[in-house]
């Protein structure tokens, strides 16, 4: 029972989530099992943020390896927790002031850090150690050039080789990931709903 | 094979129910700024819907707005919207089905009603098959069989050959590795919910990678995006450990819940790599900007790493920062690989011969497109496969 129950629900649920795509009829049945999904995943963040308070209190409490990180993240999440729950999450009050002046600038560096990033690693895809990678290198070169104004200045025709590169040779390689992917999908899905791939319930193989 | 019996019903369907439309009720407008006014059952809907679509006389002068009218039970006309006075579509939703509902619209010249349109009718019913999907579905039944019949050959012994992936022979060089260094593995899911296929088949690679950390003694750390993969994780390992006989050495609080947020993710996670120094990364699962942050990072303390996603836009990102990149379908292949059983082995060999079928009918649809401009035969191959291979 332990294998048969939750190998059952993944297969009617699995039926289900296919035929509504298929059989209008049925949509009503699909928005109903995404409906409980959100239920189950909304009531999980209640799992998560014990998880969160239960790791670092153990680190606090054992004085682990880096625990003094702990105490500010207990001390961010509970002051965003109380400000959200007195003040409210409305424009101007406490915690929009928190979430703008605090959560957005770091998300932003974050998100910024990505330049450098994306620099260093270019610095070493553009190698042009073999052919291919040359290859990799002038396409590469074109494209950014066509994408800005000094590209057009230089030769009226770079960014249409730049758009010709992206919109063609480009798209047919992203195409062709998504189609195998779309198959490694069917795959894995149909392993998954007939119970033939059955490791994630551990063991059972 | 007996699987592919729950797939004919499928099948059947495609067959049988079209019992489609609510019939259509169409009218001249006569003199009225509604030219024509047409009401019908929407199509492939479960049911609720009416269509109404309608044209406008461009020789009359334009009103200011027009409403649609709806006529409730007791005989009374009702606004239901208000339209601009150009040709448009709306659909009445929430009907309900087999009653007869008619339907007008006014126009309004300086705010005052003129003369309605002439009132149309129609009923909603419930469609049985979308009449958009029907190729889709005979090309997903044929590739479904298909697939159980390389299972089928896995499961009776015939030997099935899968070529080598770099990515994935490397992941027990990568514990290894962790395990001689004395340093974690740190595994990433990506930063998707448990709805996400990338996601789903993470976890699968995540139980195979739990069963090589068990055994070689490492540890595992697990740093997760949302509180359902945690959850699915945190069981995921610890089956794993059972199965190897380590329960022992599962540590829960290792797969932890860090934040839903994409970059307080991406700083947690880059926090954890620059603080435990992972001997093995594995990134694997559905990921957008924090891709390269985390790789970038990965790389900078000299951790092994191993990325795989099916998101075509981070590829290139994967493949500049990490030893090895998983390219879209070889994530979904990664199980079978891992686990070399023969039963998931023959559903890879399913899915390449699956892939070869839509490779022949691109190279067909190609020729026949192309032909078709000169010779309408080969037009109307190239509208079939068309079909065949698109949905509404």
């Amino acid at each position: 029972m332990r294998l048969v129950i939750p190998l059952m629900i993944t297969f009617v649920a699995g039926m289900i989530m296919i035929l509504q795509f298929f059989v209008p009829a049925t949509q009503p049945m699909g928005d109903n099992l995404q409906e409980w999904y959100m239920i189950v995943s909304s009531a999980a963040i209640f799992l998560g943020a014990a998880n969160l308070i239960t790791v670092h209190v153990h680190k606090i409490r054992f004085k682990a390896r880096n625990w003094k990180y702990s105490p500010i993240t207990l001390i961010g999440f509970a002051v965003m927790i109380i400000t959200g729950l007195v003040f409210g999450i409305e424009a101007d009050l406490p915690f929009d002031y928190l979430f703008q002046q605090m959560v957005a600038p770091m998300a932003a560096t974050m998100f910024s850090l990505l330049a450098f990033f994306v620099a260093s690693a270019a610095f070493r895809a553009f190698r042009a150690s073999n052919w291919r990678a040359s290859l990799l290198l002038v396409s590469a070169f074109v494209v950014m050039l066509g994408r800005v104004p000094i590209g057009s200045m230089i030769w009226n025709k770079i960014p249409i080789i730049s758009e010709w590169i992206m919109q063609y040779p480009n798209m047919a390689g992203q195409r062709a990931v998504m189609i195998g992917a779309a198959m490694g999908m069917i795959a894995t899905s149909l392993r998954m709903i007939f119970g033939i791939e059955r490791s994630y319930l551990g063991g059972a193989d | 094979m007996k699987r592919a019996l729950f797939v004919l019903p499928l099948l059947a369907l495609t067959g049988v129910l079209f019992a489609q439309s609510g019939g259509i009720t169409s009218m001249d407008g006569g003199d009225c700024f509604i030219e024509s006014l047409t009401a019908e059952d929407a199509p492939n809907d479960a049911g609720g819907g009416v269509d109404i679509t309608w044209t406008v006389a461009l020789d009359t002068a334009l009103p200011d707005s027009m409403v649609l009218e709806r006529k409730d039970d007791s005989g009374i006309w009702a606004a239901i919207s208000t339209l601009n006075p150009i040709n448009g579509r709306k659909t009445d939703n929430e009907l309900e089905n087999g009653m007869e509902y008619s339907y007008r619209i006014v126009p309004f010249y300086a705010g005052t009603a003129q003369d309605p349109s002439i009132e149309v009718s129609a009923s909603s019913s419930t469609q049985w098959i979308h009449s958009g999907r029907i190729g889709m579905l005979i090309t997903l039944v044929v590739i479904s069989l298909v697939i159980f019949y390389y299972i089928d050959q896995g499961k009776r012994g015939k030997e099935l050959y899968i070529r080598r992936i770099a990515g994935l022979t490397a992941v027990e060089d990568a514990v290894g590795r962790a395990t001689e260094m004395g340093r974690p593995v740190l595994y990433i899911p990506g930063i998707m919910d448990m709805d996400n296929i990338q996601t789903i088949a993470s976890m699968v690679i995540l139980g195979r990678v739990a069963i090589k950390t068990a055994e070689y003694g490492s540890s595992l750390l697990v740093p997760t995006c949302r509180s359902v993969v945690m959850s699915v994780a945190q069981e995921i390992v610890k089956e794993s450990y059972l199965q190897v006989g380590r329960p022992d050495a599962y540590k829960r609080e290792s797969i932890n819940y860090i934040t839903d947020d994409q970059f307080g993710y991406a700083a947690g996670v880059d926090g954890i790599m620059v603080r435990e120094k992972p001997a093995a990364i594995f990134m694997l699962g559905t990921f957008y900007a924090e891709s390269l942050i985390l790789a970038e990072t990965g790389r900078s303390v000299g951790a092994i790493q191993i990325a795989g996603t099916a998101m075509p836009s981070q590829i290139p990102f994967f493949i500049a920062a990490c030893d090895y990149t998983l390219i879209g379908e070889e994530l979904f292949a990664a199980s079978a690989y891992l686990s070399r059983e023969p039963k998931l082995l023959g559903s890879l060999r399913g899915q390449d011969i699956a892939k070869l079928f839509f490779m022949i009918v691109i190279v067909l649809g190609v020729l026949t497109a192309t032909l078709g401009e000169a010779w309408e035969p080969a037009s109307k191959v190239a509208v079939f496969l068309k079909t065949i291979t698109s949905v509404e």
